[in-house]
């Protein structure tokens, strides 16, 4: 099987074509003696080759981006085929005979595929779905125009006399050649207007068209090339009539195929629960899936593997966990940028090989002539009948892009390359318009576009971020023009946009999702939590830099001694494939740990930073102030509702915990007599620091109540904490108050009560964590973010002592909170009202309530007189109303 | 309800609505024939903002509706022509053209409009966080997000060909 793909792979030395195994012992010889050394080239050879052209193009591609001048100026695409052509013509002089070249089958089989669900995966569909009429528009009318105008007017051209006789073609021959030369390439339209960066819309109509157009591609190429093989005078009218209804039967069929994977896809991703592993597989193995069927049926492959990747998209990306999300992304990246410039290189080297390719000036310049002037024409025609029925019509700038942003590329010249010389005796003469047709709109258009996007000052895309405003306003609109379309009786894009949300939320998301992602699915809300993670990112990037090295590493080290065992990808692993282990444990401590231990050098690092902002002038550091003060409010009001929306068992206790001991850290401190004045980055930092590092230890246990495997550390240590607070509950009554917790680590694991019966806990403190939790600090948010949404419900044993907590480390802190008004963490992130409320299942949840309530208005009064010193107005105003709600 | 004034569709009142809206004849009769039971659209029931939209057709402190002021309504949703953006249209502007006002002023208004929107179950606080941060992004830009172009864009529809 690997050995039929890499044939296919064709790459092989021209010299080596028979197989290469050569037994080393023959029937008729003595076997030889053991052989110290033995050089078996042949057996690696293909694969060998095939890295070995992938290492070439990429570390062309790092060259190529040592200079930042040439890659702003030239696109990749241009490079990658002069670079082509120089190392075709460097095996061409050594080896007197082109060795390589783009094989169709590599093309299609493995080139291709990659690139294609790349751009349909990420294709943003929305913008998509709002211009599929000019997509598909351009896509099937603009293909077929081209195709038979091109290649009429090639035959026109050799009429006239003005292509040399030599070239020996019929009318069918030509139009077979103009609907393979007429067709927008994918690969090259990506390749280079990824570079310029044109506004979304010019961009997704010229590349949705190069995607469409395939199926058109497809049934002009099949039906021209069984017309000229069935010769021109056996063509019958059924056979026009069978080639208009292939052209339904490739595309629809090319798109259900895709389809189908799709629901598949999202389907099984849906129970992968328990084999995170293997996410990220079964999206690249399906979609290839697709594109094999559909080429396997001979339907429109491109459009399989663009209507899968489009398809799928939502439901896996609601499935799947956020490391599978990332390698998706990657993987499926790296793999089209690697197939993209091999694609490009190989081009550059096939033209070189001169005996496949016969020249003729006519036909050459025609075709030249010709797709640029009908490409235009096209646009131009179709663009005045598209903008009758467009709000925001394309206006002429608009259409000078389309028309010189029709590149042709790879696919014209593996299509020209498949042709069968018996039956299409110029196919040479194609062949070198082809390639030259390639060159000309890759390098020349290519090299071209960007200035002249720029002297049209053709708007370009501006990456905003994206804004809670922006989706707010979107989704009202959408809502109102529904709305407004429902009233009038009119059937327009908004009402079916409608209908398909109503149908996509009540069957299909319901079919495709889990439960848990389903349950929390909307788009606002993803905004809000996306958001809120950026900011949570930034702001731990902003805290990575201020905070000294030195301090973290010193204060843990007194525990770094102690265990050596164990490594960063061990524990990476066992979060993957969820092994328990007996570190969970000790993990758990380690978080405890850590939570003492970090906390300390912030301390340092937060007089060095007073130190540092008094030096900035006033309006810097208050703008800093507000800026900290409103993230501590988001990130807050943010993890309680991520909390309350899933009803979750969210570890309350954990929070808790570690609240806990920040109190205890914090009033120490306090009573140490030292201002804080940068609590909030000590607090965010240190949350910051629990939750990945729970993150990072028990991911194994409790995955029967989850659906994210992120959930999975918190519920756990959740469990176990719980047991033992069961048992010390006692303990809970008489707990020494957090802020006579010595700094110690050590010393706090005894002193705490949750850690009490533990007491050999201390010993399997490990270093490794302490130094991962630094660096990894922001991914650890950032999965522990998501882990907020895993669904567990705790033994039901612990309510009350869930609930009987908070008001006691509130009492022990009330009267300190005086002291470090600005700086105290905010109440409600760790005792959330609604930590308690997600702490239960939904029936336990509406017994609690009552208690919950007792606590909000607590809780609001108190964020209030923590919050409102030391802020500007505008903010508060905010604050005081939401307080004033709850 | 709201048929008090329209039971008949006389030629000089459509002449007269013609002109108060730039609507034309056929989309006019088309729309009477709707107007008659707007309320009983059953696609506007699970819309979130269909009780707004309905309620934006009648006029303030009335529980009736005339046929002049539903479509009166409705215009503001028409697309613009071309030669409407340079002269004065009598009656009322598309809504797109003054964009300006179509923000989200308050933070009440904003909880109303994201208790619509938002379909998930969360509770209020999580509301009021949301709204918070979309109040402190305007505040941050000192304008909307959506700039003009992008309303005009946006809100129109090609109701009635």
């Amino acid at each position: 099987m690997l050995r039929a793909a890499l044939s296919l792979l064709a790459l092989p030395l021209a010299g080596a074509a028979e197989e290469p195994t050569q037994k080393p012992e023959s029937p008729g010889e003595p076997p030889p003696g053991l052989e110290l050394f033995r050089w078996q080239w042949h057996e690696v050879e293909a694969p060998y080759l095939v890295a070995l052209w992938i290492l070439v193009a990429s570390l062309a591609k790092i060259v190529f981006h040592l200079s930042w001048k040439v890659t702003s100026l030239v696109p990749e695409s241009c490079l990658l085929i002069l670079l082509g052509l120089v190392l075709g013509g460097i095996v061409l002089a050594v080896a007197k005979k082109a060795e390589y070249q783009l094989e169709p089958g590599t093309f299609f089989l493995f080139l291709l595929p990659p690139i294609v669900l790349d751009s349909g995966y990420f294709m943003p569909s929305r913008l998509f779905f709002d211009n599929l009429g000019a997509i598909l528009t351009y896509a099937v009318v603009g293909t077929l125009w081209n195709a038979f105008t091109t290649g009429a007017a090639l035959w026109g051209l050799q009429q006239a006399g003005l292509v040399a006789p030599r070239v020996q073609a019929g009318l069918l021959d030509f139009l077979l050649f103009g609907s393979l030369i007429s067709a927008v390439d994918p690969v090259a339209v990506l390749a280079v207007f990824e570079e310029v960066h044109v506004n979304e819309t010019l961009f997704i109509i010229v590349f949705g068209e190069s995607l469409l157009n395939d199926a058109v591609t497809v049934v002009l190429y099949k039906v021209c090339n069984s017309f000229v093989e069935m010769g021109s005078a056996n063509v019958q009218a059924t056979d026009y009539l069978k080639g208009v209804a292939s052209l339904f039967v490739v595309s629809l069929g090319g798109a259900a195929v895709g389809l189908v994977f799709a629901f598949l896809l999202a389907l099984t991703t849906r129970f992968t629960k328990r084999v995170r592993i293997i996410e990220p597989l079964l999206v690249f193995l399906l979609a290839y899936a697709a594109y094999l069927t559909a080429e396997m049926a001979s339907l429109s492959a491109i459009l399989a593997v663009t209507m899968c990747g489009l398809g799928c998209k939502k439901y896996v990306e609601a499935n799947i966990s956020h490391k599978s999300r990332t390698t998706v992304k990657y993987t499926m990246k790296t793999l089209a940028s690697c197939a993209e410039t091999v694609i490009f290189m190989l081009l550059g080297i096939s033209a070189v090989d001169s005996s496949k390719w016969a020249w003729d000036s006519g036909l050459v310049l025609g075709t030249l002539i010709f797709i640029l002037f009908f490409r235009a024409l096209g646009v131009v025609l179709q663009t005045w009948v598209l903008n009758q029925f467009r709000l925001v019509p394309l206006d002429k700038i608009d259409q000078v892009v389309m028309s010189y942003g029709g590149l042709r590329g790879a696919v014209a010249f593996a299509l020209v390359i498949l042709l069968d010389r018996t039956k299409v005796p110029a196919k040479d003469y194609f062949v070198a318009t082809t390639i030259v047709v390639v060159f000309f709109t890759v390098i020349v258009q290519g090299l071209t576009i960007k200035p002249l996007v720029k002297w049209l000052k053709v708007k370009r895309s501006e990456h905003h971020k994206p804004t809670l405003n922006q989706e707010l306003h979107e989704h009202t609109f959408d809502h109102i023009l529904a709305a407004v379309e429902d009233v009038v009786g009119h059937h327009g894009y908004h009402y079916w946009r409608d209908r398909w949300e109503q149908f996509d939320k009540k069957y299909l998301s319901q079919l495709l999702m889990r439960r848990s992602a389903y349950r929390i699915r909307d788009q606002i809300w993803d905004v809000y939590y996306r958001l809120n993670i950026r900011d949570a990112i930034s702001f731990v990037d902003q805290v990575g830099q201020q905070l000294p090295g030195g301090p973290v590493v010193a204060h843990v080290s007194p525990a770094s001694g102690r265990r050596e065992s164990g490594s960063g990808a061990c524990l990476d692993l066992q979060v993957i494939d969820t092994v328990r282990s007996g570190r969970d444990r000790e993990d758990a401590v380690m978080h405890h740990l850590l939570c003492g231990g970090l906390y300390k050098p912030r301390r340092r690092y937060k007089a060095s930073c007073s130190r540092h902002f008094i030096s900035e002038d006033a309006q810097e550091r208050q703008d800093k102030e507000v800026f900290q003060q409103n993230m501590k409010r988001r990130l807050e009001s943010f993890k309680s509702t991520k909390h309350n929306i899933c009803f979750t068992k969210s570890k309350p206790r954990p929070r808790k915990n570690g609240r806990r001991k920040k109190d205890g850290v914090a009033n120490a401190e306090a009573t140490n007599g030292k201002p804080r004045d940068l609590g909030f980055q000590d607090t965010a930092a240190v949350i910051l620091t629990v939750e990945s590092e729970e993150e990072d230890e028990e991911s194994d246990s409790s995955e029967t109540e989850k659906e994210d495997d992120e959930g999975i550390i918190f519920v756990a240590r959740a469990t176990s904490e719980v047991l033992q607070e069961g048992k010390v509950s006692g303990n809970l009554e008489v707990c020494p108050s957090p802020r006579i917790i010595p700094p110690s680590p050590t010393c706090a694991e005894k002193e705490l009560p949750w850690k009490s019966g533990q007491g050999d806990l201390a010993v399997y403190v490990s270093s490794e964590t302490t130094k991962i939790v630094p660096v990894d600090m922001q991914t650890g948010w950032n999965q522990s973010i998501s882990s907020l949404e895993s669904l567990a419900s705790p033994p039901c044993n612990q309510a009350p002592i869930l609930t009987c907590l908070p008001p006691h480390p509130r009492g022990a802190e009330e009267p300190q909170a005086p002291l470090h008004l600005p700086s105290d963490p905010r109440p409600s992130f760790a005792f959330p009202p609604s930590l308690a409320k997600a702490g239960r299942s939904r029936s336990e949840s509406s017994a609690d309530l009552p208690q919950q309530q007792e606590l909000q208005p607590l809780m609001g009064h108190k964020d209030h007189t923590h919050l409102s010193p030391g802020t500007t107005t505008s903010h508060w105003c905010i604050q005081f109303n939401r307080g004033s709600r709850l | 309800m709201g048929s008090q004034a329209s039971t008949l569709l006389r030629n000089e009142e459509l002449e007269e609505i013609e002109k108060e809206t730039g609507l034309s004849h056929c989309q006019i009769t088309r729309l009477y024939r709707r107007f008659n039971d707007f309320q009983g659209i059953p696609e506007l029931a699970i819309n979130p903002v269909g009780n707004w939209i309905i309620n934006a057709f009648f006029p303030e402190g009335e529980d009736q509706v005339n046929f002049r002021g539903f479509l009166q309504t409705l215009a503001h949703f028409r697309t613009i022509k071309d030669n409407e953006k340079s002269k004065d249209v009598n009656g009322p502007e598309p809504l797109n053209s003054r964009s300006n006002e179509l923000h989200f002023i308050s933070h009440d208004e904003l909880l109303k409009v994201l208790c619509m929107m938002v379909r998930v179950h969360i509770s209020d606080e999580q509301l009021g966080s949301i709204a918070d941060r979309t109040i402190q992004e305007a505040d941050q830009r000192g304008d909307s997000v959506l700039d003009k172009v992008d309303v005009e864009q946006k809100m129109s529809i090609r109701f009635l060909h």
